[in-house]
């Protein structure tokens, strides 16, 4: 690649650019959105309420999530019923309302999923990509790393680290950053060898293509629609983990999510006292965008092995 | 990489030449893992193994064989799309290995392959234009010069309505179509070396011959050296007019085609050449000559690789390999001929 | 000629593709004659595959049985329920598929695999099943210790004479072979057609040898059924529909064809390409491609009319409305500028 940047004119730049913008285009199409798969847009669904609930959350909430609030006449509102006193699913025993922390939570549990995905496809691709097309010792090496990362247990490492660090949500994004890359590493690369001995590369080559545009344009595109199979993956895991670590108390206090308001519901002894209302919503948002995750991830699938349909 | 002037090593004139292997290997480890090579199961095929040919500017040779011979590998080594385990090939008088950089991409530019499945050759995400402007922009050809060249050569190749098929996509169309297309790949930036590697064992009959006519043209209208890879002689007959044979890795015969149809030297010809069907009924048929199938090719036969099923084998033949013998126009490497 | 042991008469097969049919065969009628090799030949598309398969009423799910009818030894195959024709395939009626090892199960030694048709469909005991399975295999030229491999140790033609062997397994009447050879080397390949040939001949079979190469027909059958876009265009006796062709697509396919013998001429290619099986022309099919075509060929649909020939063997169809001046359009058909469009 160094003689092909060492040609690069001025005056072939906008062509260049012309060619980036048409390659990014190329790279959005063959994302192949499973848009024919009912699952598939019923996930898409749910992602689109809990996206848009989360962004208007200032405007959807009635409350402050941590705000402890009173009733009109002082007393503190707390325990109060779905619908009692105007709180559309009560609130705590410590007087926080419920609904609030419900809309907030659905922001912290998109910014985990989102970021975690991202970071887990795009670390995951490039890992494979390189493993696969350029092989001999880097890949050797990429897959005993990989080979490591599966070796660690992933929710113990998610604790230790979470008691190493500032309670933080990023803790999990961190973890998995530095675990579930292996996944996605490895399905990329094995896709990448059966690529790279398509006849079509080896055209390429033979016309004098560079690596990196070999890798760019004819086998990333085949690639990406597997990122975003993992991605999606990972968006759930990255949900139930935040939610498993803020249950057992590694959590951050500061932070609404819903894995903090299952703990705070079974500290509060929500269960015996049969507050429903407490901690069945979160449940139940947590199960719908990991469900939402799968559904798409099984609409790729579908796209990916279309065998799998018969 | 043109005009290089190949250095007289032995004294002979070799500026016609444009490839010249001497003495070629390829070996391939197979069964390399942990397992395999503690039980001693780790074997090495030899799928090219001391080939030496040389091809003058403008001849057309074809390399025949049948499958697991050699004959694809020898073609991506002499593109250097891999490397030899041992001997050289030079092109134009360089050693290939010692290519790189600036002068790889010369390289690439005048030595092409044109592939055996046109519908596997070009990427199915990209048009028509997009795969037959890939050579072009690696080459540093302006945009605005692009589609002329690309027009050039999609009627060089005689494809029917080149503006119409530009921004179809390769599902859209027929094999035949194709095969004109991936042509026009290999030869929109002029090449001088250009490979066939069974270019039309994937085509319908009334197809074929229409690449056939196109490839015999267009190598003469440019002057093309080429080397056209396949199993079938009646098809090398048609656009080589020399022929090299393999067998398991090693040259058997090499010769002026008719001369290889018509009176076969090496007995793994004759067989070959009595193999082959053709399609008048009355046609009186030879009993084939040979028995059996190809032998392993991890543990070919000592001596001469074909003893093995060779009806004329004797003694020697197991303790030496056949050299090289000279019989007018054609070598052949067999010890029958060695007076 | 005596009753033939298989009569397509009509033959209509369909399939669903999306919201359409695709007709792959389009009333199709040839005779396999008991006891000889016929040669079903045409390009990919033609339906010559998808006759083979229909022949054993094993095809894919949207595949539809249009119309027509097949006489086996008398009884119409469509007719059969499912029970009547299972006991039929494999006993009566046994196909080789393309790729043999497809259809070798590669947990298995063949033996086991060959002794469990024997005994279950064959009703033989484990005794008479390994006495027999050992005289398939000398049948066919496989040394009956090999037996005991597995699938995989068998090379390309090895695997090519284990389906024939697997095939002969319960005597059948007849052998359909779908490409038995295309895959092979032409060395094996002669090896195989040699053995097909000496077979069919000792065992006094019939066999439809479905292939693309005209040369293999030529090497082993005794007639060749021509088929292009579904439908057949001549059928007869080899020597003559090759020596004496009354189709011009017959007659393109054989200038299309590099022979290895003759003096070399130059190769013409057939203009165009088949027509869409969807939505078929009118007509005879072979029109748009057809250098001889006159206005009427568009018009009138093509039906097989018997030729005739002095003292050559009966049974010779050709679908082309200008039969009556073949001598003159072959003589034509051999110049390359008829076909240069």
């Amino acid at each position: 690649m160094p003689s092909e940047t060492a040609t690069t004119t001025q005056a072939a730049y906008p062509s260049r650019l012309n060619a980036f913008v048409s390659g990014l285009w190329r790279i959005v199409r063959s994302i192949h959105l499973p848009l024919s798969d009912p699952f598939a847009m019923i996930g898409i669904i749910i992602y689109l309420v809990f996206f848009l609930v989360a962004v208007f959350a200032n405007q959807i909430a009635p409350h402050d999530p941590t705000e402890i609030l009173f009733t009109e006449s002082y007393d503190l509102a707390a325990d109060r019923l779905p619908g009692e006193d105007g709180f559309v699913l009560g609130t705590t025993s410590l007087g926080r309302d419920i609904f609030s922390q419900l809309v907030y939570g659905s922001q912290s549990a998109l910014l985990i999923g989102l970021t975690a995905a991202a970071v887990v496809a795009v670390i995951g691709t490039i890992v494979g990509l390189i493993s696969g097309y350029f092989g001999g010792v880097v890949d050797m090496m990429l897959m005993r790393l990989a080979d490591i990362a599966f070796g660690i247990p992933f929710l113990p490492f998610v604790i230790v680290l979470a008691a190493f660090m500032e309670p933080s949500i990023w803790n999990v994004v961190f973890a998995m950053a530095l675990i579930l890359w292996r996944d996605t590493g490895r399905v990329v690369r094995s896709q990448v060898l059966s690529l790279r001995t398509r006849a079509y590369v080896e055209a390429a080559r033979v016309s004098g293509s560079s690596n990196l545009k070999i890798v760019f344009r004819h086998i990333a595109p085949n690639i990406l629609p597997l990122s975003f199979l993992y991605g999606s993956i990972a968006i759930g895991w990255a949900i139930l983990t935040e939610a498993s670590i803020s249950f057992l108390g590694f959590g951050d206090p500061e932070t609404i999510s819903w894995g903090y308001m299952l703990q705070d519901a079974y500290a509060s002894q929500a269960l015996s006292t049969g507050a429903y209302y407490w901690f069945i919503p979160p449940g139940v948002c947590i199960v719908l965008v990991v469900v939402a995750g799968f559904f798409i991830s099984r609409g790729y699938e579908e796209i990916l092995f279309p065998k799998l349909k018969e | 990489m043109v005009g290089v002037t190949a250095p007289a090593i032995d004294g002979q004139d070799h500026r016609d030449e444009v490839v010249r292997a001497e003495g070629v290997a390829k070996h391939y480890q197979v069964g390399s893992n942990l397992i395999a090579t503690l039980r001693g199961r780790s074997a090495l095929v030899k799928a090219v193994d001391g080939v030496s040919f040389t091809l003058k500017r403008g001849e057309s040779v074809g390399l025949l064989g049948e499958s697991g011979c050699g004959k694809t590998t020898m073609g991506r080594l002499l593109l250097k799309l891999v490397p030899p385990t041992s001997g050289s090939i030079l092109f134009e008088g360089r050693d290939t290995a010692t290519i790189d950089g600036a002068d790889l991409r010369a390289f690439r530019r005048s030595a092409q392959l044109i592939f055996q499945n046109p519908f596997e050759a070009l990427n199915p995400r990209l048009t028509i234009r997009q795969s037959l402007a890939e050579p072009l922009e690696n080459a540093g050809v302006p945009r605005a010069e692009r589609l002329g060249l690309i027009e050039e050569a999609l009627e060089l190749v005689r494809s029917p309505s080149p503006a119409e098929i530009l921004e179809r996509y390769p599902h859209q169309m027929s094999g035949g179509q194709l095969q004109r297309i991936v042509m026009a790949r290999a030869l929109i930036l002029q090449p001088t070396f250009v490979v066939a590697d069974e270019p039309v064992s994937m085509l319908d009959v009334s197809v074929r011959a229409g690449i056939l006519n196109v490839f015999r043209d267009v190598r003469e209208r440019l002057g093309l050296t080429a080397i056209y890879i396949s199993h079938d002689l009646a098809l090398v007959r048609y656009v080589c007019e020399r022929t090299i044979v393999m067998y398991l890795g090693r040259v058997v015969e090499d010769g002026p085609t008719e001369e290889v149809v018509h009176e076969p030297l090496h007995p793994y010809s004759k067989a070959l050449v009595t193999a082959v069907p053709v399609p008048h009924p009355d046609q009186s048929h030879e009993a084939l000559p040979i028995h059996g199938g190809a032998p392993d090719a991890r543990n070919p036969p000592s001596g001469c690789r074909f003893r093995d099923r060779c009806p004329h084998a004797f003694e020697r033949c197991a303790v030496e390999e056949p050299k090289p013998i000279q019989q007018g126009n054609r070598t052949v490497y067999c010890h029958l001929f060695d007076s | 000629m005596t009753a033939p042991l298989l009569s397509i008469r009509d033959l209509s097969v369909s399939y669903v593709v999306g919201n359409g049919m695709v007709h792959a065969v389009d009333g199709a009628t040839f005779d396999v004659p008991a006891a000889g090799i016929v040669g079903l030949v045409g390009e990919s598309g033609c339906g010559k595959s998808t006759i083979a398969r229909a022949l054993t009423r094993v095809v894919p799910k949207n595949a539809r049985f249009a119309g027509g009818e097949i006489f086996f030894d008398g009884t119409d195959l469509l007719k059969l329920s499912e029970g009547e024709m299972n006991r039929l395939r494999w006993g009566d009626i046994a196909f080789i598929p393309q790729s043999a090892m497809n259809s070798l199960d590669p947990v298995y030694r063949i033996e086991t695999q060959l002794g469990e048709v024997l005994r279950q469909r064959g009703g033989l005991s484990k005794a008479e099943a390994r006495e027999k399975s050992e005289a398939l295999f000398e049948l066919v030229g496989i040394e009956p210790r090999r037996l005991r491999d597995f699938p995989h140790q068998f090379s390309g033609g090895m695997r090519q004479r284990v389906a024939i062997a697997l095939a002969l397994a319960l005597d059948p009447k007849l052998i359909i072979a779908d490409e038995p050879v295309t895959a092979l080397d032409v060395i094996v390949q002669r090896q195989i057609l040699d053995q097909l040939q000496a077979l069919q001949q000792r065992l006094g079979i019939s066999v439809i040898l479905v292939t693309h190469d005209i040369s293999v027909v030529a090497y082993v059958c005794d007639r060749i059924v021509v088929m292009y876009a579904g439908q057949v265009v001549e059928s007869g006796d080899t020597r003559t529909v090759l020596t004496a062709p009354y189709h011009p697509y017959t007659m393109g396919l054989y200038n299309a064809f590099p022979d290895l013998q003759s003096s070399q001429g130059i190769l013409t290619p057939i203009e165009g390409s088949p027509p869409d099986l969807s939505a078929p022309p009118s007509g005879c099919r072979f029109a748009p491609r057809c250098p001889f075509v006159e206005p009427e060929c568009r018009a009138t649909e093509m039906v097989l009319h018997e030729v005739e020939i002095v003292d050559g063997p009966a049974g010779h169809v050709s679908a082309c409305r200008r039969n009556g001046d073949a001598e003159m359009l072959r003589a034509k058909a051999s110049e390359v500028a008829t076909w240069s469009a």
